[in-house]
């Protein structure tokens, strides 16, 4: 089979520059969202920005070392939003908001 | 071997056992054991000088070597020669008579077994510092005999007069002590040892203009020692204040041994000080200068026990006077009268005041001659004695100190012959004042029982054939020889002259004309006024010393150093966390939102550092 032709078009820094615009958004979705299931979709944003990057570096560079990073984080991110989304499910369910702000029975 | 060290011995066993169990004893039991143990002292040291007779060189005995430390070896040595000979008997003769008289007169204290105790560790001490070999084991027996000093000025140390007396005396000694320990060191840097017999031997092998500045210095500290502990100008104050202590040691320490102590230190220290010619002149003038304050100041006095702590400190001048112009041996000589003769007024005044029922103001004594006639008769003696009567033991060790100025500068001779006059003069005056004419108190005077009055008889009679009896010149003949040996029978009678017309105007003025010194005080008013203030001297030092110390502690090492720095110090660091906390307190908010805020900010600045530095590096590039 021959190899795919490679888009030469986008260069490196394009998918660079989008990796950290989703990251930004995901940070700032984070710090500045009250409802907990967006900021935990913003973790998620967050996430997928940085296995964009190691996915560039990766192919960039013609190493697969960022590919099985990307996987890792895929796996870890999987179970993080099946553990996550239960927690979430409860404390609704105990507190009836999901306000992070108003979620802060561990402050004194 | 002749166990010196048993001469001390006794006091300290005696000490032991009143110190410890007096208080279970009777005061029958306390009185023989005190008394028991200098009587035991005074006659062990006779049977030693008896074997070792006649003593032409110096006996020691060596025990241990008490301190070794690299080249600085200090054994443990006693050791007797003619001088030691002389200080023992009058330590040991005269501290027996004392502790027996005092035995009567403390009979109603309190406290009266440590009163005893105090008394023979005092005779412990004394002992060590004149058998002492070298000048640390007398510095410990020097330092020994000023804390029991302390201890029995503050003997009634409820009184708030008698505890502040202790302490002037010890801290004004302390001034003293720390020349002699100066003094020290610079024997031990200049000989390399401090035994007594080596370093005169090297001090008189020097080559003068190699040691001349040395010795002087060495000589000049132990003077600074002496005039502390003898009670010399500049820090003879702290004497007439001891006599707040009990009157029985007025007489022992603070006239007859303790404080001819520097006397006895600057005559083992003669070779030294016979290569010091300035050092020598200075000792002469200091006595001088402090016979002729102490007796002006002795005259105006009415306190019968100041009278006569003046008069000590005057005839402690005498010594020195007598010491600065090389006559060591007639120094001495006063050193051993003085001791039978003040030891005697101070004991005859303690019996008048003991019969007045505590009355020291000679304002209210007077006409007690028919009411205690032995304390009248014995302290007729001692003032015969001290006054240079002819004949009296106090007569021959003036003339020999006075013949011995004369030889050396007459114009000292003439001041020192003044300065007999006064002596006659105000000891006259206070046996005017206090047996003669009209009693003018209201108690009812008592003779003193027999345990106090014949103590007194034994000292009346060596106060008149003291003298005689102890020729102490020709007893240190071997160790001092005397160079102009011929009597000048000129000034013999010039010297007795004075003291006869001391006495003669004494007469006039308090019993012919008993008006007659209330006039002449009042005609001389500001020259009065100083001398009965005692030249202001305490005042003076108050304000130069005393206040400065004390103000310079209280502003500067307490209000600034302890409250402003070191506190400060402390407090500051502690406000400093305390506000640190506060600020960094804000940061830990339990927020995680904030948290993660702060890891944003983090990341964000390290980012733009590491974009600067990668932009400066690639820059210089």
């Amino acid at each position: 089979m021959p190899p795919l032709p490679v888009p030469a078009a986008v260069p490196l820094s394009y998918y660079l520059i989008l990796s950290a615009v989703l990251f930004a958004l995901g940070v700032a979705g984070f710090l500045f969202r009250r409802s907990l299931i967006t900021v935990f979709m913003s973790i998620e944003l967050m996430l997928n920005a940085v296995n964009l990057t190691f996915v560039a570096f990766s192919y960039q560079h013609k190493q697969v070392d960022g590919h099985l990073f990307t996987f890792f984080v895929m796996v870890v991110a999987a179970a993080e939003a099946a553990v996550g989304l239960a927690i979430i499910l409860t404390v609704y369910k105990n507190r009836g908001t999901l306000a992070v702000d108003e979620i802060d029975s561990l402050k004194l | 071997m002749h166990h010196l060290w048993l001469i001390p011995f006794f006091p300290l066993a005696g000490f032991l056992v009143n110190g410890l169990f007096g208080k279970r004893l009777s005061k029958g039991a306390v009185g023989m054991v005190a008394i028991g143990s200098v009587v035991l002292s005074f006659l062990w040291a006779l049977k030693a000088l008896f074997g070792l007779a006649p003593l032409e060189t110096a006996h020691v005995e060596r025990y241990f070597t008490w301190i070794q430390s690299g080249s600085l070896v200090i054994p443990y040595e006693l050791a007797v020669d003619r001088l030691t000979a002389i200080m023992l008997m009058v330590v040991t003769g005269i501290g027996s008579l004392i502790h027996i008289y005092a035995t009567g007169y403390m009979h109603e204290e309190e406290g009266f077994y440590r009163f005893f105790a105090y008394l023979n560790l005092f005779m412990f001490f004394m002992l060590t510092l004149v058998l002492a070999n070298n000048y640390l084991l007398l510095f410990v027996g020097w330092e020994g005999v000023g804390l029991c000093s302390y201890l029995l000025i503050g003997f009634y140390f409820l009184k708030h007069s008698a505890s502040t007396a202790g302490n002037k005396a010890f801290i004004v000694n302390r001034i003293g002590d720390a020349g002699y320990s100066v003094a020290i060191f610079l024997i031990f840097l200049t000989f390399g040892t401090l035994d007594f017999p080596k370093v005169m031997e090297a001090a008189k092998a020097l080559p003068v203009e190699a040691s001349a500045g040395i010795l002087t210095a060495i000589c000049l500290l132990l003077l600074v020692g002496a005039t502390g502990k003898s009670a010399q100008v500049p820090l003879y104050v702290w004497l007439p204040d001891a006599m707040e202590g009990p009157t029985p040691v007025s007489a022992l320490i603070h006239a007859a041994t303790m404080v001819t102590a520097g006397v006895y230190m600057v005559t083992r220290s003669a070779a030294l000080f016979l290569h010091a010619p300035i050092a020598m002149e200075t000792v002469a003038w200091i006595g001088l200068a402090t016979a002729v304050m102490a007796a002006t100041i002795g005259i105006t006095q009415y306190d019968i026990k100041k009278v006569y702590a003046y008069s000590t400190v005057s005839q402690l001048g005498y010594m020195f006077l007598a010491l600065g112009v090389g006559a060591f041996s007639a120094g001495i000589w006063h050193v051993v009268t003085h001791a039978f003769f003040k030891a005697l007024l101070f004991l005859g005044a303690g019996s008048v005041i003991h019969a007045l029922h505590h009355e020291q103001d000679m304002r209210h004594m007077g006409g007690l001659r028919k009411k205690i006639p032995i304390t009248f008769a014995v302290l007729t003696c001692a003032w015969l004695a001290i006054s240079g009567v002819p004949f009296t033991s106090g007569w021959y060790s003036k003339e020999a100190i006075l013949g011995a100025v004369h030889h050396h500068s007459p114009l000292m001779y003439w001041i020192g012959v003044g300065t007999a006059a006064v002596t006659a003069f105000y000891v006259s005056r206070s046996m005017f004042m206090t047996f003669w004419g009209e009693y003018k108190g209201h108690a009812h005077p008592h003779e003193s029982p027999p345990v106090m009055w014949l103590p007194l008889a034994a000292l009346a009679v060596l106060s008149l054939a003291g003298g005689a009896l102890f020729n102490v010149p020709h007893i240190l003949e071997p160790m001092f020889p005397q160079g102009h040996g011929e009597h000048d029978f000129m000034l013999e009678v010039i010297g007795s002259g004075a003291g006869l017309l001391g006495i003669a105007l004494a007469y006039v003025m308090y019993v012919a004309n008993p008006g007659l010194p209330a006039s002449i005080a009042s005609s001389l008013g500001g020259v009065y006024r100083l001398v009965y203030n005692k030249y202001y001297v305490d005042e003076a030092y108050d304000a130069a010393v005393v206040r400065p110390i004390v103000n310079g502690s209280r502003t500067g090492l307490w209000q600034f150093a302890d409250v402003w720095l070191i506190d400060g110090m402390v407090n500051g660091a502690g406000s400093f966390a305390r506000w640190l906390g506060g600020g960094l307190r804000r940061l830990q908010s339990g927020s995680i939102r904030a948290y993660a805020a702060w890891v944003v900010a983090g990341a964000v600045i390290f980012i733009i550092a590491a974009g600067a530095i990668a932009g400066v590096q690639g820059g210089l590039r």
